[in-house]
């Protein structure tokens, strides 16, 4: 047995080591070299051009992006990772938003108390409920800024109008999803702001009662684009339930599908925009 | 010079395209974590609001829609409800989804320009930053008790008394009838349409027929009501002018 005392590590020689990063590339050959690495991992990662290509290809979450892109287009200073980020606040809501909906029940008796009991007996609840929102914030904010990047460098421009279309659409849910967010906390802000909102629909020409033309329509209060709306003459529990199944169910599907469409035909009009 | 020179000629042998993996989604993913770390800690250290229960009978006063909608609640200060909370809306996504098919200039196709679209970059800067960003704000922190105006130093005064001296605008000119006001108010609406279309043809005449009759006039439209609401928010500041038509079903 050959005798291999401790060695002293020497200090310049370690230093040498982290200065020229020698040292990761000593602690990778030491992990993947190990028994229990090479147990799991049958072969290395080869940083060829076809593997680059294939984790691409070959990767269902990852294969809405093209496997080349033009240079520019990797630079913050031209996306401003605008829509991405939105995406991504949007992926958040959704998984803060199915916990909340775990406690939450769009009731008019409970609906506030559930809001206290998220607040001060749920594990988290009030962290998971505050990063529902502020995302949803940012959401609105990060869409407006995508589309004012996306309008500044001319990107809807041929062959990207209809992308630009399903944009204007995306945008319109964004405001929507977040507005019919507002109601369900059912305090006094979130009543009297979607009352203040919806009011609007009253005034609507022909379908509104309040609105121009009405009475050769014969729409009333209870019975007009308002009232179909919320579910009656006031924002009450009706208005309540119907929100939160649009908040929940039918606008994110129809986002999520425009979303869809929206990334696919970013890739099929040639990527990103950029200079011809 | 020369080492001036030098670090531009490297970037210039890299490749015009490169491979997103593992060039874009490592970047996407350290965007991604620094958004999640951010609304992490912004989640953590600002709780998000709870005010008391829902009561139908106690209206806060000023009743503000969320904060993304302020501004078309201030434009309801010119506006009646069918406009600035049906139309206006409906106006500016349809007019959004147009902007392609409207705006044929080939230049500026994916790069920032100024010189080469003045007039694009202009109206949507206009539109996003003073109409919709701008009234935001306004609403926001500007908006008190009875939406008045008040400043960020002054008291929000639920009595503050503002003078209602607001007339119609064919008051204003002299029109007492009904039938002669909506007639005079009718008439200023079609005159500023009639020559604002009028006078665009007339300067763009040669663009005509390579833009085309359509896409000239839905353009000139849109930006005869954009420019339409500037005019009637200063006819109101500065003048005291509610109306410019008044009709018994619809006014404006």
């Amino acid at each position: 047995m050959a005798n291999k005392s401790p060695q002293i590590p020497n200090i310049a020689e370690l230093m040498d080591k982290i200065k020229s990063g020698k040292i990761f590339s000593e602690i990778a050959k030491e992990i993947t070299e190990s028994q229990l690495w090479t147990s799991s991992f049958r072969h290395g990662y080869a940083d060829t051009p076809r593997n680059r290509v294939l984790q691409i290809a070959s990767n269902v979450w990852l294969h809405l992006h093209p496997v080349k892109m033009h240079r520019h287009a990797l630079r913050i200073k031209f996306t401003w990772c605008m829509g991405g980020i939105t995406f991504l606040l949007f992926l958040s809501t959704v998984v803060t938003g199915v916990i909340l909906m775990f406690y939450y029940r769009p009731v008019g008796e409970y609906a506030y108390y559930d809001m206290k009991y998220l607040q001060y007996d749920v594990p988290f609840g009030m962290l998971m409920r505050n990063m529902h929102r502020w995302a949803a914030h940012a959401m609105v904010i990060t869409v407006w800024l995508h589309m004012f990047r996306v309008f500044l460098t001319g990107s809807y421009k041929p062959p990207r109008e209809l992308n630009w279309v399903i944009g204007v659409f995306l945008v319109t849910f964004t405001l929507l999803l977040s507005f019919t967010g507002y109601l369900l906390p059912w305090d006094q802000l979130a009543m009297w702001a979607v009352t203040v909102g919806t009011n609007m629909a009253r005034a609507t020409p022909f379908l509104g009662n309040e609105g121009p033309f009405a009475e050769f329509v014969g729409v009333t209060p209870r019975y007009d684009a308002r009232a179909l709306l919320i579910g009656g003459s006031l924002v009450g529990p009706p208005a309540l339930l119907r929100f939160y199944v649009l908040h929940c169910i039918f606008i994110p599907l129809i986002a999520g599908a425009l979303m869809i469409v929206h990334f696919w035909r970013i890739r099929k009009d040639g990527g990103i925009s950029g200079p011809l | 010079m020369a080492e001036a020179a030098s670090p531009k000629k490297k970037i210039e042998e890299v490749p015009e395209k490169l491979h997103v993996w593992p060039y874009l989604v490592r970047l996407e993913f350290l965007c991604a974590l620094v958004v999640i770390i951010a609304l992490a800690v912004w989640s953590i250290v600002i709780d998000a609001p709870l005010e008391e229960a829902a009561n139908p009978t106690k209206t806060p006063n000023p009743s503000k829609a969320p904060w993304y909608f302020l501004g078309l609640q201030d434009i309801l200060v010119y506006f009646d409800p069918w406009f600035a909370g049906v139309v206006a809306p409906v106006l500016i996504i349809v007019g959004l989804m147009l902007i392609p098919y409207l705006d044929v200039n080939p230049k500026g196709n994916g790069y920032y320009t100024y010189h080469e679209r003045k007039v694009a970059i202009w109206v949507y800067c206009f539109g996003f930053l003073v109409l919709w960003i701008a009234l935001i704000i306004m609403g926001v922190f500007l908006r008190g008790p009875g939406w008045n105006l008040f400043m960020p130093w002054q008291y929000w005064d639920p009595h503050k008394v503002v003078a209602l001296v607001n007339v119609d605008l064919p008051y204003a000119f002299g029109f007492r009838d009904y039938t002669w006001s909506a007639i005079f108010g009718g008439g200023v609406l079609l005159a500023y349409f009639g020559i604002g279309t009028g006078a665009y043809f007339f300067m763009e005449r040669k663009a005509l027929k390579s833009v085309g009759f359509l896409r000239m006039f839905l353009k000139i439209q849109l930006a005869l009501i954009m420019i339409g609401i500037v005019i009637k928010i200063v006819l109101r500041i500065g003048f005291n002018i509610k109306y410019i038509m008044v009709t018994p079903w619809i006014s404006v």
